[in-house]
């Protein structure tokens, strides 16, 4: 059974704070799921499905009690960043197997006002791994000197896709970090994990988004424009019990289950909204997916290739993770949301990609130099 | 300054040695590294496990090897997190093992010294947490050089 024209995306909502020190994650939760009911035109009693994941506080039955929910179909992936990618999905799934009709999918935290959250001490990978001081940055950092290794990839090249989020994030009341930097201030910046410099990351912000998924007949009924579901793809990528190879994410699988779903090529992609942890993960995410060879990332974004709206590629229009916001530590729900942005011609006019039809979504969610979750979803502004 | 003291520069992180790896902690208390290797492919995966994922009826024999490796990737870490706060600059590492998988760790350097990928290291185990002794790598440098002389007297 194939997802495609199964769903809509009709609710999207990315919650306005960076720093909130004054509310609980909870409240980022229930704060986002309004406003993304608001946007739809829909309200609580209407969801009879929500999916969250690892971060939602409580889990999934403590967040439905608190936000008043009656649901009938429930999703608690948890593949990192990239579970809201993919749990869009899974409601596409169960809408078109008639379990729901309204699924909402809610995420918030607050990294930057409070605690992060800890990596289990339970798993089989923890006495392996945890001695080590693997943060965030060094497993990228590791990936990216691999890939500068086998193909020549530049700190200048993994700067140009900051340059990139950075003009846009311009434009963006909202982003953390709205300011243009050069490629010279990039590579200029303190290293964090070698060759990963400072503003080779992405923000660390408080803060949360909703979404909400209808079926077509839900939809029709719905005032509001949205993005067609058109094909979604999702995979692991680990170790391989030792055979580890760092030049390359999961997106090499769910990439072209995604496009195949769609019927559609990354030709024909008008916009892409990539989960940007850090640069490397752009460039490596790019290859993985087919819009260029693999090797080929560091040279495909620079003169401007990724820039909106003339760009050949226009890539996270709104900023991104790596300047406006990456709330919970968690990107793909706000990567799904500027992608509905562009599909509803609803993006900061000057980023807005004209006659926008197609875009892809991208999440990688957990660690380039271990293990990851990666979800790629292509939707369209077809109404029909 | 020895293996020992090399080892200081990283903090101690507890470990919970999983009954069935009791073959891999044992080895790695007396300084060992070995490896689960399935008996019908050869297979030895990391992080070591009691099974073959392929074979998963077949017999698995910890052997040992030499622990010598190069380094496949690396990064020095400038700005270290949780208890690696005060640790930095720390290097972490993969290094793949000579005809064996690929393993994360940390790589202890010589003073100044410049890694490079394809660089020769040898296994080393940290012997501070309780739980469980850590295997990391050490260059050649760092091993028979100064000031690290007198590596080849530790364990
Ligand atoms: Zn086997």
């Amino acid at each position: 059974m194939s997802i495609k024209g199964a769903a809509y995306i009709v609710g999207a909502f990315e919650h306005p704070g960076r720093v909130l020190p004054d509310i609980s994650a909870s409240q980022i939760h229930a704060e986002c799921a309004f406003g993304a009911l608001a946007d739809a035109g829909l309200s609580v009693s209407d969801v009879d499905g929500y999916l969250v994941s690892g971060e939602a506080p409580g889990g999934v039955t403590a967040m439905a009690d608190y936000l008043g929910l009656s649901v009938r179909y429930i999703d608690t992936t948890d593949i990192g960043g990239s579970s809201y990618v993919s749990e869009v999905a899974h409601a596409a799934q169960a809408i078109a197997a008639g379990k729901c009709s309204v699924a909402l999918v809610t995420m918030g935290g607050r990294p930057r006002s409070g605690a992060r959250r800890a990596v289990p001490a339970t798993a089989p990978t923890t006495p392996f791994e945890a001695p080590y001081g693997h943060s965030n940055p060094a497993s990228y950092a590791l990936a990216a000197r691999r890939h500068m290794y086998e193909f020549g990839t530049t700190s200048e090249q993994l700067a140009a896709v900051k340059v990139a989020a950075s003009k846009h994030a311009v434009h963006n009341e909202f982003a953390f970090l709205q300011r243009e930097v050069t490629i010279e201030e990039v590579v200029e910046s303190p290293l964090i994990a070698d060759p990963l410099h400072r503003l080779d990351c992405c923000v660390v912000t408080d803060g949360g988004g909703a979404l909400v998924v209808v079926s077509p007949e839900v939809y029709r009924r719905l005032d509001r424009s949205g993005a067609k579901i058109m094909g979604a793809g999702e995979a692991i990528k680990h170790t391989a019990g030792g055979a580890l190879d760092l030049t390359y994410t999961g997106a090499v699988w769910s990439g072209p289950a995604a496009f195949a779903e769609a019927g559609v090529t990354p030709a024909d992609i008008d916009v892409v909204s990539i989960y940007d942890s850090f640069t490397i993960t752009v460039i490596q995410t790019l290859e993985d997916l087919g819009f260029c060879a693999k090797g080929e990332g560091g040279r495909f974004v620079m003169d401007g290739a990724l820039h909106a709206p003339f760009g050949a590629l226009p890539f996270n229009t709104d900023g991104g993770s790596l300047c406006n916001n990456h709330p919970a530590n968690r990107g793909g729900m706000t990567r799904t949301i500027e992608a509905v942005r562009q599909l509803r011609g609803e993006a900061h006019p000057a980023v807005q990609v004209a006659d926008c039809e197609l875009a892809l979504v991208h999440g990688t969610g957990g660690w380039l130099a271990t293990r990851m979750g990666s979800a790629t979803m292509i939707l369209s502004n077809e109404d029909g | 300054m020895g293996v020992e003291q090399a080892m200081e520069r990283f903090p101690i992180v507890e470990v919970t040695a999983e009954p069935e790896l009791e073959p891999y902690w044992s080895a790695a208390r007396e300084g060992r590294l070995v490896l689960a290797r399935c008996s019908v492919c050869g297979a030895t995966p990391w992080m070591p496990r009691p099974f073959c994922s392929t074979h998963p009826r077949a017999v698995v024999e910890w052997i040992e090897t030499g622990g010598r490796a190069t380094i496949y990737s690396w990064t020095t870490v400038m700005k270290g997190e949780g208890v690696f706060k005060d640790s930095s600059p720390y290097v972490l590492a993969v290094v793949e093992l000579e005809d064996g998988p690929r393993i994360l760790t940390n790589v202890v350097t010589g003073d100044d010294e410049h890694l490079c990928i394809g660089q020769p290291v040898s296994a080393v185990f940290d012997h501070r947490a309780a739980g469980g002794s850590i295997l990391r790598f050490i260059t050649d440098d760092a091993r028979t050089g100064t000031p690290l002389a007198g590596a080849q007297h530790g364990n």
